[in-house]
């Protein structure tokens, strides 16, 4: 049937258009040509940023956190490259100095949470269920539970994931990645869009470098490649070398944050 | 596979504009993607297709219009295509690029009834 006037002839019956003539209860005779079909098609511009809803939260986020003098890092790796336990080390040592909270993310369980409410700090779990990394709408909702402190240091652990965190902002101050030493120097070329939207490298698991092959220096010239300004901190959180490195890092940006806007 | 929230995303801002202009379906959805928006397109037809089920942009068909890649190299001073973030110059081999431009991530325009 054709939608544009309800005669019975077939879509597919004409190929372009036709003219043809309806009869109404007075005898009068309509004669009119249309396209069969569904009716005209038009163009609608649209020209919005697929993300734009997630960076709109995101910067919901961001002003909620610039109210508070909140410093927000988002926290991604690989699965396995040392995220939770960069966090307790670092929770450890600046939980008297610092106001410290945690939002932390995975698929499923909490007991990436659970360690951390171990450690002290307020912590909350958002599990993802298939999602492959943590979006801003899922940070916001986490940051009403949480209600993170004054002046003090927010970290999220996103997703192990080096691909899929890197196009979602989440409202953060900076993105901190961490390459452990038991990866390969080549991480910052396989996954460039990561390293490139990433402030900070943490290169972890330092300690072990005695019993392995790894080339640091090749790897810092990787990451560099793919970002010339990310700052590099290489550090073991099991023995505390070079994490004095990364604390005045986030001492210095603390302190931004922490500056009244005017 | 982040490609399904972005198929999510582009048929919740089509079935928008589509209301918005009082149209009943979908026809088309053009997007354009930048080389370097670390999206494979496959994957986003794949996810559209099967998440537009039940929705105004069911059975619309999806245009993919690609960028390049663009990036200033700090060898040479010369503004190259690249095709991945971590290619090096195509003009002087220097690896220190910066990237300006192949980042799209956008709906275009859509074609309703």
């Amino acid at each position: 049937m054709c939608a544009t006037c309800g005669c019975g002839d077939a879509p597919d019956a004409h190929d372009d258009e036709h003219e043809h003539s309806h009869v109404l209860p007075d005898g009068t005779v309509l004669r009119h040509r249309h396209a069969h079909e569904s009716g005209p098609s038009r163009l609608i511009a649209v020209e919005r940023d697929i993300l734009a809803k997630n960076d709109h939260i995101a910067a919901y986020n961001r002003g909620f956190l610039a109210a508070r003098g909140t410093l927000c890092l988002n926290l991604v790796a690989s699965p396995g490259a040392g995220k939770t336990t960069l966090l307790e080390r670092t929770l450890a040592d600046l939980r008297g100095e610092v106001p410290l909270a945690v939002i932390e993310g995975d698929q499923q369980t909490d007991l990436d949470a659970a360690r951390i409410r171990a450690t002290g700090v307020p912590a909350v779990q958002v599990n993802t269920g298939k999602g492959c990394h943590l979006d801003a709408a899922m940070v916001r909702r986490a940051l009403a539970r949480l209600d993170p402190p004054e002046r003090g240091v927010l970290l999220i652990e996103n997703v192990g994931n080096l691909v899929c965190p890197a196009g979602f902002d989440l409202g953060e101050a900076a993105k901190v990645v961490l390459a452990s030493v038991t990866e390969g120097e080549d991480k910052p070329l396989k996954y460039p869009d990561m390293f490139a939207a990433s402030t900070v490298m943490l290169v972890s698991k330092a300690d072990l470098l005695p019993h392995l092959d790894f080339d640091v220096t090749a790897l810092v010239a990787n990451a560099r490649r793919v970002n010339p300004g990310i700052e590099v901190f290489v550090l073991s959180a099991r023995t505390g070398e070079g994490m004095a490195a990364w604390y005045g890092w986030l001492r210095a940006r603390l302190a931004q944050a922490a500056e009244p806007v005017v | 596979m982040h490609e399904m929230a972005l198929a999510l995303n582009v048929i919740d801002i089509a079935a928008e504009a589509a209301r918005a202009h009082a149209a009943a379906r979908v026809l088309r959805v053009r997007l354009r993607i930048g080389a370097l928006a670390a999206v494979e397109p496959e994957a986003l037809r794949f996810c559209f297709a099967a998440a537009a089920r039940g929705t105004p942009v069911e059975d619309a068909a999806l245009e993919i219009a690609r960028t390049d890649g663009r990036a200033w190299c700090a060898g040479c001073g010369r503004t190259v295509v690249i095709g991945s973030r971590a290619a090096p110059c195509p003009e002087c081999g220097a690896a220190q690029l910066l990237v300006t431009g192949g980042e799209d991530l956008a709906v275009q325009d859509l074609e309703v009834a």
